[in-house]
């Protein structure tokens, strides 16, 4: 079959640095080909390459691009413009940044069509209207009206979308579409996706990080790796047998369900692409490398179905299942931190005299137990209030009500410094999380000098074995955070975390800014630190794979209260609560199962300005009935401490008690 | 026995705790990888290296002439010396003879004769003609031999500086090369290559450009009033250069002023948001809805009405221009602190809510504390980059208030005086043009190097422009 789309050789060149050094792939209609690979690696360069619009300093340098019988790469600019939206169309990581935010999205959808397929005024409209149904949104027309601010991820993404389908595109590129977006959204965006290649017969090209997105999507994979493209192949036989060391490591680094053992690392960074390479790009990091692989880049390998670039191709030792040891089932400490009833309102003010007109009930009646050197995990979706409790517990915003008790002590905001010295926080972005003009030494001493921690003179010494412990170098210190990498920064925030000696640590997403095999390295380095240290972890995420490899019990929040709680293995096993079970089944998986039994929840999360009456999760509620729009749902006993807020759970038959 | 005794003047005390902070600071930049890094990007751009050594020959001129003394009297006792009443400066002993040639009135740039016919006693009979300055051109014995002269004096000075530059370029050529362990002769093809780490080729360039133009003019100023007379006949040329410190004095004390003012405000409004926040956002909207010059105007009044009531606290002239001075670069200041507060404010809100000022907060750091470890440090770049710009900004400034008289002493030289001086000779015909064609040209190169170091200082901290430059 003659491809739709065919990239030969392509080297995308910035200055001396060749970002993206001869990739080849083609994309046949109908086809989902899959750019898999992490941050830096060259797979957005290699889309912008594709539709020529690098960034200033940016040139192809050589190779062809073939999308049917045009060249892309020999177009004058003049006839590109046609081609850009025409024939081939993108979609971007953000849609916030990608639609203009003072026209309504109808009128840039209209831009599109005008462009591409020359309708104007109430034509457009209807072909516009056309547009989103097929994509996906309720209440179309209206929509048409909307501004962008008015619309949420889920259906900015949609129209963005619509807007890439408005030229009729053969070839569809969406880098990273749903990397923004939570996992119900992300399942709704990628349906449409997949239907509307199938409808349409597009290709599409999928750049992402996410290997159980392109489980899910792709038809075929490609792996790249510093520039390179370096294994290729069907889906099913790249899931089944992932033939390049850099594949299989990807795999391992993985969380799995159930599986309490290490994960796998892959030690050392991605080169920097500036020196002249030699020999194949991962020898460095790579386990199985021999002497050859570090002088000679390797050649294409045909295995089946495989293509793969690794001298080894094929010889390989098997791939070892990891021993699967279930969690290291402590007996429960003592409580250490009890918190009953929180809530954070946050008061909108409005006019001259700035008068309370409402409150945003961010969280809404909290209730959270940890034991010492236990996990508790705080799930839910983002704007559901879960990184609020966070902060109010630290009192890094004041809670409106509810009391926290830590070591058995009541915290008020005049002993705030105990709650210091016994709970910190790591924060989601490890970028922003360090100061840029602080020294690592001075980033963690900070600590220590504001609670009076240890003798001045024991700082330096403390400072040493902090590092040590969160495995960066000694001279670690007297350098700025600029200096180190993501996973470094994230080591950094630890360590400065730790530098009070907390019993408690509160994880925001700690893993979320990272790749998975750098995630793999923080996982496995704050399990040791639990191991060793005896820490309690509140640890506030959206990804569930996590949850599963580090957490002992799970709360799972909904619009600032908890819905589900209960031991990890109860609630991600055997989810009771509906918004749990659409949650679990959301999120894309490697392992191959059939696409039965997937819950699909319509709609976005409400506002918490003005939550549903009644259960608030009743308006996407698939089970919803009369008493879910009336009233609240009392706490349902499960077992083993495992408990549910849902009309449906508790009329099931179990027995629904009060339990305050 | 001292022949002259040490002035410091209130400006020139600040203007010499101004170049120790600036000295503290390059010794505290020089220490900080992360300070230190835009400005080695800032070193290696011609344009910047170029406008610097231009800013930097004012600033010579500036700190000259404010080192004052006063001259004892010839005649005083020696058990009780008395100085004289005028002020001088070591800029004034450096140039004493453009200083001490004093003509009648007018003359035009490198002329030999007056601008105004008078009348003349020639071969005893009185004829109203144009009349020979007492030193412009007094060498010359008849008209035919000034332009003769003046080439002849011009290629003479040109020689000079170029030669000067070149002796300066082989210093530096030879001591490079030792550095460096090449041959002088390899140096040279690397620096006319272009390959240095820094731009020697526009740094030579412009240092031999400045050495020729200033032989040039040492070599005419020897005979001629090399930019003319102004109406009392001084000469243009010493005006024009004394004016330089008035502006660097403008350009910097009121940036001094302002300072503390923008960044305390500027930051705790945008920290500690509230209240605070209201109060100093109030305090500046009422500041920038009064016209600035009804402000300057009424504070400079109430401080010339102070000196005439006080005469015994101001021993000199000097000393009265100099106050005056002080309170315009102070009201000054007062009135245009707010744009840069509200720069700092914006970028305080956003910092505050960064992770590692929450992470100081989860520590319980002070506020104190996260203020001068966490955000300031994160500002620095826009007040850096605010001081540079402001300054030229201020120069202009003093101009114009000069010209609607509420700046500067009428008795201080200034370029707003030169220009409020020359704006009625506008009129006149054949048109008197030196004056302000002077302090047009020194203000524009003042300003324009100011304007071209600033803007390279602004790229190189700009960290969207990083790499690319």
């Amino acid at each position: 079959m003659k491809p739709l789309f065919e990239v030969r050789d392509l080297v995308t060149g910035f200055g001396p640095v060749r970002v993206v050094d001869g990739v080849s792939f083609r994309v046949a209609a109908g086809e989902t080909y899959a750019l898999l690979g992490e941050s830096g690696c060259g797979k957005s360069i290699t889309a912008l390459s594709l539709m020529r619009l690098l960034p200033d300093g940016g040139r192809v340098v050589s190779g062809s691009v073939q999308l049917g019988e045009t060249d892309v790469l020999a177009l004058p600019e003049r006839d590109m413009r046609r081609v850009r939206g025409g024939q081939m169309a993108m979609i971007f990581q953000e849609p916030m940044l990608a639609l203009n935010p003072v026209i309504k999205v109808g009128e840039q959808i209209g831009e599109a069509l005008a462009l591409h397929q020359g309708l104007a005024g109430q034509a457009a409209r209807d072909a516009a209207r056309g547009l989103l149904d097929a994509v996906g949104v309720p209440d179309a027309v209206r929509r048409l009206d909307s501004y962008p601010f008015e619309l949420s991820g889920g259906l900015r993404q949609r129209m963005m979308i619509a807007m890439a389908l408005a030229g009729r595109p053969q070839l569809l590129i969406a880098d990273e579409p749903t990397t923004a977006l939570d996992v119900t959204i992300q399942a709704q965006v990628l349906d449409v996706l997949r239907r509307l290649k199938a409808e349409q017969r597009m290709g599409m090209l999928l750049i992402t990080h996410d290997l159980g997105v392109v489980a899910e999507n792709a038809d075929r994979v490609g792996v790249m790796y510093a520039g390179e493209l370096v294994e290729e192949g069907m889906r099913d036989a790249f899931f089944s047998a992932p033939q390049h060391p850099y594949s299989r490591m990807l795999f391992e680094a993985l969380p799995h369900t159930g599986d309490g053992g290490r994960l796998t690392t892959i030690p050392g960074q991605v080169p920097k692409l500036d020196g002249a390479t030699r020999g194949c790009r991962f020898a460095p990091r790579c386990p199985f490398a021999i002497a050859r692989c570090r002088a000679e880049s390797p050649d294409w390998q045909e295995l089946n179905d495989q293509r793969v670039r690794c001298h080894l191709a094929g010889a390989l030792p098997a791939r070892q299942e990891r021993e699967l040891t279930a969690h290291s089932v402590k007996q429960a400490g003592q409580q250490l931190l009890q918190v009953d009833g929180l809530k954070v309102h946050f008061p909108i003010r409005r006019g001259l005299i700035q008068r309370t007109v409402g409150h945003v009930r961010a969280v809404d009646g909290v209730s959270l137990d940890i034991q010492a050197g236990r996990t508790l995990a705080l799930v839910g979706e983002s704007g559901c209030g879960k990184t609020t409790v966070g902060k109010a517990l630290l009192r890094l915003i004041e809670p409106t009500a509810g009391s926290i008790v830590l070591g058995g002590e009541r915290i008020t905001a005049k002993h705030a410094s105990i709650l210091r010295r016994q709970a910190q926080m790591v924060f989601q972005d490890p970028f922003s999380s360090l100061n840029p003009r602080m020294r690592v030494a001075d980033i963690l001493l900070e600590g220590m000098d504001a609670l009076n921690v240890g003798a001045g003179s024991d700082r330096r010494d403390a400072v040493a074995r902090l590092l040590h412990q969160v495995g960066l170098p000694d001279d670690a210190g007297g350098r700025y955070p600029h200096a180190f990498s993501g996973g470094q920064r994230q080591r950094i925030a630890i360590a400065r975390a730790l530098a009070v000696s907390p019993q408690l640590v509160i994880c925001d997403e700690p893993t979320s800014a990272l790749d998975v095999s750098v995630q793999a390295q923080i996982l496995n380095l704050l399990k040791d630190l639990q191991d060793n240290l005896g820490l309690a972890y509140l640890f506030i995420t959206h990804n569930l794979a996590v949850v599963d490899y580090l957490a002992h019990e799970v709360a799972v929040m909904y619009l600032g209260r908890i819905v589900e709680h209960g031991a990890a293995t109860d609630v991600l096993r055997a989810p009771r609560h509906p918004y749990t079970q659409a949650l679990v089944s959301a999120v894309p998986r490697i392992e191959p199962h059939d696409g039965a039994g997937i819950i699909r929840l319509a709609g976005d999360q409400p506002s918490p300005l003005n939550p549903p009456d009644g259960c608030h999760f009743n308006p996407r509620c698939p089970y919803a009935s009369e008493v879910c729009r009336k009233t609240y749902p009392e706490q349902t006993e499960l077992r083993n401490g495992h408990w549910v807020r849902c009309h449906w759970v508790a009329g099931q038959g179990f027995s629904a008690g009060r339990v305050d | 026995m001292n022949s002259i005794q040490p002035v410091i003047l209130w400006t020139d005390a600040l203007i010499f705790a101004l170049l120790a902070a600036v000295l503290a600071l390059v010794w505290l930049i020089r220490r900080q990888e992360h300070l230190l890094a835009p400005w080695r990007v800032v070193a290696q751009r011609p344009m910047a290296m170029g406008s610097a050594l231009v800013l930097g020959v004012f600033v010579v001129i500036g700190l000259l002439d404010s080192l004052h003394y006063r001259e004892r009297l010839a005649d005083s006792p020696a058990d009780a010396p008395q100085y004289s009443v005028e002020v001088l400066s070591l800029f004034d002993a450096l140039l004493s003879e453009l200083r001490a040639r004093p003509e009648k009135t007018y003359s035009a740039p490198l002329a030999m004769h007056l601008y105004a016919k008078e009348f003349v006693e020639r071969d005893g009979a009185t004829v109203r003609d144009y009349p020979r300055l007492q030193f412009g051109g007094a060498h010359l014995q008849h008209a035919d031999a000034r332009l003769p002269d003046i080439a002849r004096r011009t290629l003479d000075g040109a020689m000079q500086g170029a030669l000067a530059g070149l002796l300066l370029f082989a210093g530096l050529a030879g001591w490079q090369a030792r550095r460096r362990q090449m041959t002088p002769g390899g140096w040279l093809a690397t620096w006319s290559r272009g390959d240095l780490d820094w731009p020697g080729r526009t740094v030579v360039l412009v240092v031999a450009g400045m050495l020729m133009l200033t032989g040039v003019i040492v070599q005419l100023a020897s005979g001629y009033h090399v930019l003319g007379t102004d109406k009392v006949g001084q000469d243009v040329l010493y005006i024009s250069l004394k004016s330089i410190r008035t502006g660097l004095v403008i350009g910097t004390l009121t940036t001094l002023v302002t300072l503390p003012l923008a960044i305390g405000f500027g930051i705790a409004a945008g920290y500690f948001r509230g209240w605070v926040d209201d109060v100093i956002q109030y305090i500046y909207t009422v500041l920038n809805s009064i016209p600035g010059v009804l402000l300057i105007a009424a504070a400079v009044l109430i401080v010339q009405v102070y000196i005439e009531s006080n005469p015994e606290q101001f021993d000199t002239a000097a000393a009265r221009a100099d106050i005056r001075l002080l309170a315009l670069c102070l009201i000054m200041g007062v009135t245009s602190w707010t744009g840069l507060a509200r720069l700092l404010r914006g970028e305080s809100l956003k910092l505050r809510t960064l992770d590692y000022v929450e992470a100081a907060r989860a520590f319980g750091v002070s506020n104190t504390r996260i203020i001068s470890r966490h955000i300031f440090p994160n500002v620095f770049h826009l007040v850096l980059i605010a001081i540079v710009l402001d300054f030229s900004g201020l120069v202009l400034a003093e101009a114009v208030l000069s010209y609607v008289g509420v700046g500067v002493d009428p008795s201080m030289y200034s370029w707003g005086n030169m220009i409020n001086g020359a704006r009625l000779e506008l009129a006149r015909e054949p048109v008197v043009w030196w004056q302000l064609g002077a302090a047009f040209a020194f203000m524009f190169t003042l300003v324009l190097a100011a304007n071209l170091f600033a803007d390279s200082v602004r790229d190189a901290f700009d960290p969207r422009l990083g790499g690319r430059r």
